[in-house]
């Protein structure tokens, strides 16, 4: 079996589960956000039950208009905090002390191996990094799942992806997964589960693999995963609370397609608008000019990529036509941030830096594209009007290439600012 | 409990929007959205459908947006399941969580004609053709999912567990 396979079956009480069956899991953690958990909780309401599942295991985490962006989103947040409140509900995140939900929860030590995780955010995939089976699902699912602790599913085929050979240089896990959407398209790894491999994958950091789950929606795919090894253990080990159990494929396990990728054939890539397949390696991208960067969101809002993109910009200043905006994604990758002296690199480059929010990568606030404006992103969505108005564009790219372009104001390469 | 019906045909790719159009959105009442269940593949199958009847369709069923509002208006049309050779993903886990039973088979979509009668055992996932006499298979649903569908959809099982 595939570990996907096999965190189901566990979690459904079966032996084995073969792909296309339906099957109701145990859910280890509910994950909901200031826009869909408020529909999710509408339905629990009318269910009239005073109880959850479990209260240490439902998160709620205000991330996308918060710190609250007008007076709507307020009222949005005030439902989760009450919510909160009333059912006793231990891991609500209030401002201060959250960060972008998929930013927090790993670390956090929330959600851990061999987990059931559902969310209703589609990027809740990210968490397969750590070897658990995660998903994106809707707000009634999110309601049934917070009283029962319990949710049905199709097992997915799963896919295999395995990367080999030596990463060139300014080469990340977010050009790995673009490279890979680039070659099989928005909806190549439909309803599947896309197993990450191969040497590049064990030499890649956490958080590196947390960019490449995190992005497995925009093939399609149900979930990604990454078999856990000595570096996801030694990354959960700090955090975790409670047990986990570590699972992986068997050498003999069946999936539906497998593809193998030379690490030699990998540039950094950029996403153009307005689809993330929509793929170039940065060699080909030509004279593209830009108004403003964006170096944050689940995607690329972590130490490892602030520390990227502040070992490009360092020293330089950002583009006089230039607004960039670096938001780290959790209160604690923000204190590393200044301890380590990345704000103040950020700072003297003149860029813009926030508390964490979700903010500019969905349009929300913090950064709202006029029209005709383009920018580049380290985000995961470069659809039509993802970032402000439905005529502005959005590039897609690793932190390195997104200041690069910044200090240049066109995007280029990190190798072309000296 | 088989499910019996006449087949109404329909091809591949049934999106969201001829399942129940945009414009009728404004409300969630499956009584309401059943009055223009699939109007924009065919404006007269309301007219023409009786209660029970089955839905037969090829590949790729619902495809287009996450709204609920389709399966429910084909369930609030008295459509008794649908058969397709797949199903949009999001369709899929909408028609369940809201007791609208749905069928993969990838031979029953190819040989049965409009105007059959068919009968469905949703345990077994034998599906009978009374017109040609025939026999077909799909994939049973297993007894919880089962217990989902006759609970009427996924939040009434839920109060049906915690009552
Ligand atoms: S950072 Fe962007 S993609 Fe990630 S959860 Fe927030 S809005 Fe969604």
């Amino acid at each position: 079996m595939t570990i996907t396979e096999k965190i189901l079956a566990e979690h459904a009480g079966k032996k084995e589960v073969s792909p296309g069956d339906l099957i109701m899991a145990k859910v280890d953690i509910a994950l909901g956000n200031d826009i869909t958990a408020p529909l999710a909780i509408e339905e629990i309401k009318k269910v009239g039950t005073k109880n959850v599942f479990n209260r240490e295991r439902i998160v709620l985490v205000p991330d996308h208009f918060a710190p609250n962006k007008d007076i709507k989103s307020a009222e949005q947040v005030k439902i989760l905090r009450e919510f909160a409140r009333e059912f006793g509900i231990t891991n609500y995140f209030e401002v201060g002390r959250m960060g972008i939900e998929h930013a927090l929860l790993p670390e956090e030590g929330l959600v851990l191996p061999g987990d059931v995780i559902i969310g209703a955010d589609s990027h809740t995939c990210t968490y397969g990094a750590l070897g658990a089976f995660s998903t994106g699902i809707g707000s009634t699912d999110l309601a049934a799942a917070i009283i029962t602790g319990e949710i049905w599913f199709r097992v997915p085929e799963s896919i295999k992806f395995i990367f080999y050979g030596k990463l060139k240089k300014w080469v990340t896990g977010k050009d790995l997964i673009l490279y890979t959407i680039g070659k099989i398209g928005v909806d190549g790894a439909l309803y599947k589960a896309m197993e990450f491999t191969g040497d590049i994958i064990d030499n890649l950091s956490m958080d590196g693999r947390f960019t490449m789950a995190n992005m497995a929606i925009e093939a399609g795919a149900k979930s990604g995963i990454i078999n856990p090894d000595d570096k996801t253990i030694a990354y959960v080990k700090e955090r975790a609370k409670r047990d986990f159990k570590i699972y992986r494929s068997d050498k003999d396990a069946h999936y539906s397609e497998v593809f193998e990728f030379n690490g030699n054939d990998i540039e950094p890539q950029v996403a153009f608008p307005h689809l993330p397949s929509n793929t170039k390696p940065i060699s080909e991208v030509g004279n593209i000019k830009i108004d403003q960067v964006v170096i944050g969101s689940c995607t690329n809002g972590r130490i490892t990529d602030l520390r990227e993109a502040a070992s490009v910009i360092k020293g330089k200043k950002v583009h006089k036509d230039v607004r960039m905006i670096v938001i780290p994604a959790t209160q604690r990758i923000y204190k590393m941030a200044i301890n380590e002296g990345l704000i103040d690199i950020f700072l003297d480059a003149e860029a813009a830096v926030s508390t964490p929010t979700c903010g500019p990568c969905l349009g929300g606030h913090m950064g709202v594209l006029s029209e005709g404006e383009r920018a580049i992103s380290t985000t995961n969505r470069n659809f039509v009007g993802r970032m402000g108005h439905p005529k502005s564009e959005v590039y897609l790219s690793n932190p390195a290439v997104a200041a690069a372009s910044g200090v240049l104001g066109r995007i280029s390469s990190p190798d072309e600012v000296d | 409990m088989k499910l019996k019906g006449k087949a109404w045909k329909f091809g591949a790719d049934i999106d969201t929007d001829a399942i129940i159009p945009a414009r009728y959105l404004n409300t969630s009442d499956p009584k309401e959205l059943a009055k223009h269940c699939m109007e924009d593949a065919d404006p007269n199958f309301i007219k023409k459908m009786k209660r029970g009847d089955i839905i037969v369709a090829d590949k790729n069923f619902g495809c287009g947006s996450s709204r609920e509002h389709a399966p429910i208006a084909i369930k609030g049309a008295g459509i008794s399941c649908v058969i397709a050779k797949s199903f949009a993903r999001i369709f899929y886990r909408n028609s369940f969580n809201m007791g609208l039973p749905i069928f993969e088979s990838t031979d029953a979509p190819e040989k049965i004609r409009e105007g059959d009668e068919i009968e469905v055992d949703p345990s077994t996932g034998v599906i009978d053709n009374k017109t040609k006499n025939e026999t077909y298979h799909a994939k049973p649903i297993p007894p919880f999912m089962q217990e989902l569908i006759n609970a009427g959809g996924l939040m009434n099982y839920v109060k049906r567990k915690v009552a």
